[in-house]
């Protein structure tokens, strides 16, 4: 499989980002105080990563600093496949 | 003036009469019944009189969706006051600039939005008196807080302020194509006036649970706190984040007995897609209305399919006349075959006209502006004399027609269809947005030379905002950078789909942007 992050990347760059190069959204950068996600592009984020990495998400998962950056949606996501298995 | 008119005057009515019914509830919190509402409203009410507020006089609320801020338009209401609302998720700045605009003489806000928003007022130079609540969706933070005032400072008590059909209510504020927001004044008139004919629409009683979804600084809030009120139904307060949330809404409209919703289509369409509605029971729900911008029929459709009970109101308006027409939706299947749905009826005793870029009345069918006269329309924009004399129509008896700005046409029935703008405004989630209004505000930013703001129709979302921007000599800025610039000077609803940054933005062979070749441009790229 793809590397998750660049497949988050690809993900917010298309859809909420676009014409943005690769190179300016980091693992790191910031997601939600910069404005990137919404919480309509919470929920179309959130629908993406359910369907494309075969989780589900409580309401509590989304809180908090969990979708806060790229690698902390990889920490999420991942956190949710050891818990299933 | 008549003693017992206004708006406080019925919640005072209503608590005379039903005082255990519950006013407002929050979901999963507290709930105040009539008779504590009306005490708490009072206390409130000789707590800003104490302050200095007088009859006429503004009371600014900078706080979220809560039973506080409840009490608080109401006690500024009970003090002869009109309340101005602005959101607590918009820039401080953008707050401040409101405020300070009407004069507030006091402000009820949050300690989480006190220091930022006091500050910018400093700048502007104004203090107004301020109470700072700490800030409890789920609580009522305003009745200890007046409790510790009253012990350290007590505020005698006085009566409500008598007040009559031509005094100030509310002043809600919507984007200006200056760049710059401008005050709607409203008055009791205009408020009962629509409150008295959603009341002969709605039949509303004791047993209904109105929502209340939109914003208090979006006019949809005013169906929502004053019918319940009229009538001591309750009062469903639906908190910021919970309003956002498809999934925990959906829960929540079927868990509280919700009967009667007002919202955005943009919300009714995220709770088709993304709340499971077929989860719950919906039996309570009797009447659903939308306003705000076009719903979309093949998503009206979703909604449709499994809130199959309820009649659906598609209520038309801009915030200068609240709603002026309305259109219910066939309770048989007649409305599948339609494109859009019509806007609808007047709402009388207002009336309405179609009028040509002269202001005469076009033949029946054509297209034209929808102008509204009647005890719905505003008295003018605050403090704005150039944009009053152009909002209104003055015909040959001296009637104000308010412009909408809606392009319309009429059909034999009198049924409204809307068809399009004649300027540079947007509706977007149900907000109207000033093209304009973003351009200004993006453009503070240092290294922007300039912008440029164009709208193309989008399927999903209705419209889309695009943005070109220039950077000033040295100067570079990514889409994030772009992004982040818009979060701290616009409101979240103005915030562009889409950023391109370019060398220069084209010009006409008048020098003037060339709007159409960005939306060209747009839709090539």
């Amino acid at each position: 499989m793809d590397n998750m992050r660049d497949a988050v990347r690809h993900f917010i760059l298309e859809n909420f980002l676009p014409g943005e190069d690769a190179k300016n959204l980091a693992d790191d950068t910031e997601l939600k105080e910069s404005g990137i996600l919404d919480s309509l592009s919470t929920l179309k984020l959130v629908t993406f990563l359910e369907e494309r990495f075969g989780v589900e998400f409580e309401a509590n998962d989304l809180e908090a600093g969990n979708l806060s950056s790229i690698a902390n949606i990889e920490r999420l996501v991942e956190s949710k496949r050891a818990g299933r298995s | 003036m008549s003693r017992g008119y206004g708006l406080a005057a019925l919640l005072e009515a209503t608590a005379r009469r039903v005082p255990g019914n519950v006013a407002v509830s929050v979901p999963g919190g507290k709930q105040l019944t009539y008779a504590e509402l009306d005490t708490l409203t009072s206390r409130l009410r000789d707590r800003l009189v104490a302050l200095g507020v007088r009859p006429g006089d503004r009371v600014g609320l900078r706080l979220h969706k809560s039973i506080d801020s409840v009490i608080a338009l109401f006690g500024a209401l009970k003090a002869g006051a009109a309340y101005v609302p602005v959101d607590a998720e918009s820039p401080a700045a953008r707050g401040a600039f409101i405020l300070n605009d009407c004069q507030v003489r006091a402000l009820v806000t949050e300690r989480g939005l006190e220091a930022a928003l006091t500050e910018e007022l400093r700048q502007l130079g104004a203090a107004p008196a301020v109470i700072a609540l700490d800030e409890h969706e789920h609580d009522v933070a305003l009745a200890g807080e007046l409790e510790t005032r009253q012990q350290a400072d007590p505020a005698p008590e006085v009566p409500t302020a008598e007040v009559g059909p031509d005094d100030l209510a509310y002043i809600l504020y919507t984007s200006g194509s200056t760049g710059k927001p401008k005050g709607v004044v409203l008055t009791h008139g205009n408020a009962l006036s629509f409150i008295d004919w959603c009341s002969e629409i709605y039949q509303p009683h004791e047993a209904d649970a109105f929502s209340s979804h939109a914003p208090f600084h979006f006019d949809l809030s005013i169906l929502d706190i004053y019918v319940p009120v009229k009538h001591g139904a309750r009062l469903v307060l639906i908190g910021e984040a919970l309003g956002k949330d498809p999934n925990r809404l959906a829960a929540t409209i079927a868990s509280e007995g919700i009967t009667a919703w007002y919202s955005t289509p943009s919300i009714l369409s995220l709770l088709a897609l993304y709340g499971k509605l077929d989860r719950y029971d919906y039996s309570r729900l009797r009447i659903v209305n939308f306003a705000g911008e076009v719903f979309p029929v093949p998503q009206f459709k979703t909604v449709r399919a499994i809130w199959t009970a309820p009649r659906f109101y598609n209520l038309y308006g801009p915030t200068e006349t609240n709603v002026c027409t309305y259109y219910e939706v066939p309770q048989d299947d007649s409305w599948k075959t339609m494109d859009t749905f019509p806007i609808g009826l007047i709402c009388e005793p207002n009336r309405g006209r179609v009028v040509d870029e002269e202001g005469k009345d076009v033949p029946l069918g054509e297209p034209g502006e929808l102008v509204v006269w009647g005890p719905n329309v505003m008295r003018g924009y605050w403090n704005l004399p150039e944009q009053n004399s152009k909002a209104f129509l003055v015909d040959a008896e001296g009637l104000p027609w308010y412009h909408t700005g809606d392009i319309v046409t009429q059909d034999a029935q009198g049924q409204y269809t809307y068809r399009g703008r004649r300027d540079r405004m947007v509706k977007r989630r149900g907000y109207r947005v000033e093209l304009g209004e973003i351009e200004a505000g993006l453009a503070r930013h240092p290294d922007i030379r300039e912008v440029a703001v164009i709208s193309v129709p989008d399927a999903e979302s209705g419209v889309k905002i695009a943005a070109f921007i220039s950077c000033q000599a040295g100067a570079s800025l990514t889409i994030v950078a772009l992004k982040k610039a818009s979060v701290q000077a616009l409101p979240p609803y103005m915030i562009p789909d889409v950023f391109s940054v370019v060398e220069a933005l084209p010009r006409t062979s008048t020098n003037k942007v060339d709007l159409q070749a960005l939306k060209t441009r747009l839709g090539g790229a």
